[in-house]
């Protein structure tokens, strides 16, 4: 390095259009696999994300699901069959925490700024974040569909709609990343996002679908129930899973559940992708 | 004098009632080494923020190598490095991973980015370390690693956000010399700092900040012309004689004395050269003075602000280590 040149170097040029997406892309991709790197060097932080879904699986199969299921039989299937849709979008919304987490991380650490100096793009390090974090997802979750395969799932509606249904919960998954993001940037500290995210998050996974049938709850709250995008998702999971209908299961048919589900995760993206990069260029 | 490589004019900046620039103006030459010095709080984090454009202005310009720091923003961040407050390097990442990734976010080729991390790694003394994950690295070899990272994009200009504040004092001057290299390679560096010793080193020139203002601006010989220079400390074994012995060195230099009766403690400004204190003792022992220390200090941040402004630097650095009396040499670890 001795003979390091002091020659101004022109800078490049901001790009525009499709050569700005590839930047932002290139970028992030740098940013997804830093993140990903965490898990392959700190393999005990990936065990403990399992844990708690695998004792969600665990404990309302085997615990609960015995009551649930003798209140309200569920015609023709093991309640396995019923929670597992249920655990898989319980796993990705309880997983996006993590973007906003390491979002508070990196902030505390002083690497956003670092970021921010940099000639990089200003969506790349949320993108960077929130795409590693859908790949965790679908670890995580291929690894619950493992453990419900030893435990009597079975996915009955074929191929195609086995991967529409693991398609949908990542794409609702990742849709609250950008939530998550957009608390982790407003909020700034790791303990205040971790304990503001479940505040919402447990309310909205658990008065849904996800584990008993919404009919089982009282008027007021299956009011709730029926309209919570986490119902709306469970129950498209659940009609693919089953791949046929199930008479007195479900409000809807497959379509419209689908429709509402997409819908849903489209909208959510639609607010706060714009918010959380708003929240990125400012965070302090 | 070529033309200023960073410039600033009337920089203001709030945050909600709070000032913490009230109108900063700076002028830096290409190839030299400015020093912003000030206690915490002075807004000197502030000003390195808006002029890397982490924060914008609420008015007034700033622009670097020609960039402004709002409309170029993205330009300006192609000729920049920054080193903040904090280490800002991934613990999970080996240091070579952490080089790397900034390489490959200044969008230079996989082979451009190896090499350069290589050469910047050797250069820091961080080759033995460079494939070991970083939380095993001690504060000074994260400090370095952050400064290494800042390099990674062979900036014009680099700015360094109190680099050494937080190490222990051998850490600290080894700091000081990969900063001191860096300049002789002729990039132009802006450094903060709490330490006046620190941009004493290091600075050709130094702007005092206090309370979102410059109070001071100059050559380190011109401040040290406003401070006073160095300053002879008496200590009696008995106070009443404070008077005496401030008589008796009055002719050694210019100034007025200054008196800390409680502790029978004499300043006196003086210039520092071979065999003063062998002087003042003389001249002490003359007039039949006894004393309990005798000793030469260099002027501390707080004699600057003294000096400049007639108070104090706020509490909280003046609590640490600069207290009346004590040793004014001591650096905080």
């Amino acid at each position: 390095m001795a003979t390091r040149t002091q020659t101004a170097q022109t800078p490049p040029s901001t790009p525009t259009g499709l050569a700005a997406i590839k930047w932002t892309i290139t970028d992030a991709l740098v940013l997804t696999k830093r993140n990903l790197l965490k898990y392959v060097r700190v393999p005990t932080l990936l065990i403990f994300s399992t844990i708690q879904p695998i004792m969600f699986v665990l404990l309302f199969n085997f615990v609960f699901g015995g009551a649930i299921t003798s209140g309200i039989p569920i015609p023709g299937f093991e309640y396995i069959t019923f929670l597992m849709p249920g655990i898989f979008v319980q796993t990705a919304v309880f997983g996006s925490t993590n973007t906003g987490i390491g979002l508070a991380e990196d902030l505390g650490k002083g690497l956003i700024d670092r970021f921010r100096s940099l000639p990089m793009s200003r969506s790349a390090v949320l993108a960077g974040r929130t795409g590693s974090d859908s790949i965790r997802n679908f670890f995580v979750i291929l690894l619950m569909i493992g453990v419900g395969y030893l435990i009597g799932f079975r996915f009955m509606g074929g191929f195609a709609k086995t991967v529409t249904a693991i398609l949908l919960v990542l794409l609702f998954g990742y849709a609250f990343t950008w939530i998550s993001a957009t608390i982790g940037l407003a909020l700034k500290d790791v303990e205040s996002v971790q304990a503001a995210s479940f505040v919402w998050l447990f309310p909205l996974v658990f008065a849904s679908s996800a584990f008993v049938p919404t009919a089982s709850m009282p008027d007021w709250l299956a009011t709730f129930a029926n309209i919570n995008p986490v119902t709306v998702t469970v129950n498209a999971v659940r009609l693919l899973v089953i791949g046929q209908d199930v008479p007195g299961l479900f409000d809807k048919s497959l379509q419209t559940y689908m429709l509402q589900s997409v819908a849903w995760s489209l909208a959510l993206l639609a607010i706060f992708i714009p918010l959380a990069i708003n929240r990125y260029r400012r965070a302090v | 004098m070529t033309d200023p490589i960073i410039t600033a004019v009337d920089v203001k900046k709030s945050f909600g009632d709070v000032v913490a620039l009230s109108g900063i103006n700076l002028e830096v030459q290409a190839g030299t080494v400015f020093g912003l010095l000030g206690p915490n709080g002075a807004g000197k984090t502030t000003m390195v923020r808006i002029l890397t454009t982490l924060l914008r202005p609420d008015s007034g310009t700033a622009a670097v190598a020609g960039f402004d720091v709002v409309a170029d923003a993205p330009k300006l961040r192609s000729v920049i490095g920054l080193a903040g407050q904090s280490a800002a390097v991934d613990e999970i990442l080996t240091g070579r991973e952490n080089l790397q990734m900034v390489g490959r976010l200044y969008r230079l080729s996989k082979t451009e980015t190896n090499r350069r991390a290589s050469a910047i790694l050797e250069r820091f003394d961080l080759a033995d370390a460079a494939d070991r994950q970083v939380k095993t690295y001690s504060g000074g070899m994260r400090r370095r690693l952050d400064l290494a990272a800042s390099l990674v994009g062979r900036p014009q200009v680099l700015f360094l956000d109190e680099p050494t504040t937080g190490l222990d004092p051998r850490s600290r001057l080894g700091l000081w010399e990969f900063i001191e290299n860096l300049v002789d390679e002729g990039t132009t560096l802006l450094l903060t700092t709490q330490y006046l010793e620190e941009a004493d080193r290091l600075a050709d020139r130094i702007a005092v900040i206090d309370q979102g203002r410059v109070i001071a601006e100059g050559t380190e010989s011109e401040l040290k012309a406003t401070i006073g220079g160095d300053v002879l400390e008496l200590k009696l074994a008995d106070p009443t004689q404070m008077s005496l012995a401030a008589e008796a060195v009055a002719g050694m230099c210019c100034g007025e004395p200054s008196f800390e009766p409680d502790q029978g403690i004499v300043r006196v400004p003086v210039e520092s050269a071979v065999g003063t204190i062998t002087d003042a003792v003389r001249r002490v022992d003359a007039a039949g003075i006894q004393l309990a220390d005798i000793a030469i200090h260099r002027p501390t941040l707080d004699d600057v602000f003294l000096t400049i402004t007639g108070h104090h630097v706020e509490p909280e650095v003046a609590a640490n280590g600069q207290a009346k009396g004590g040793k004014r040499r001591g650096r905080r670890g």
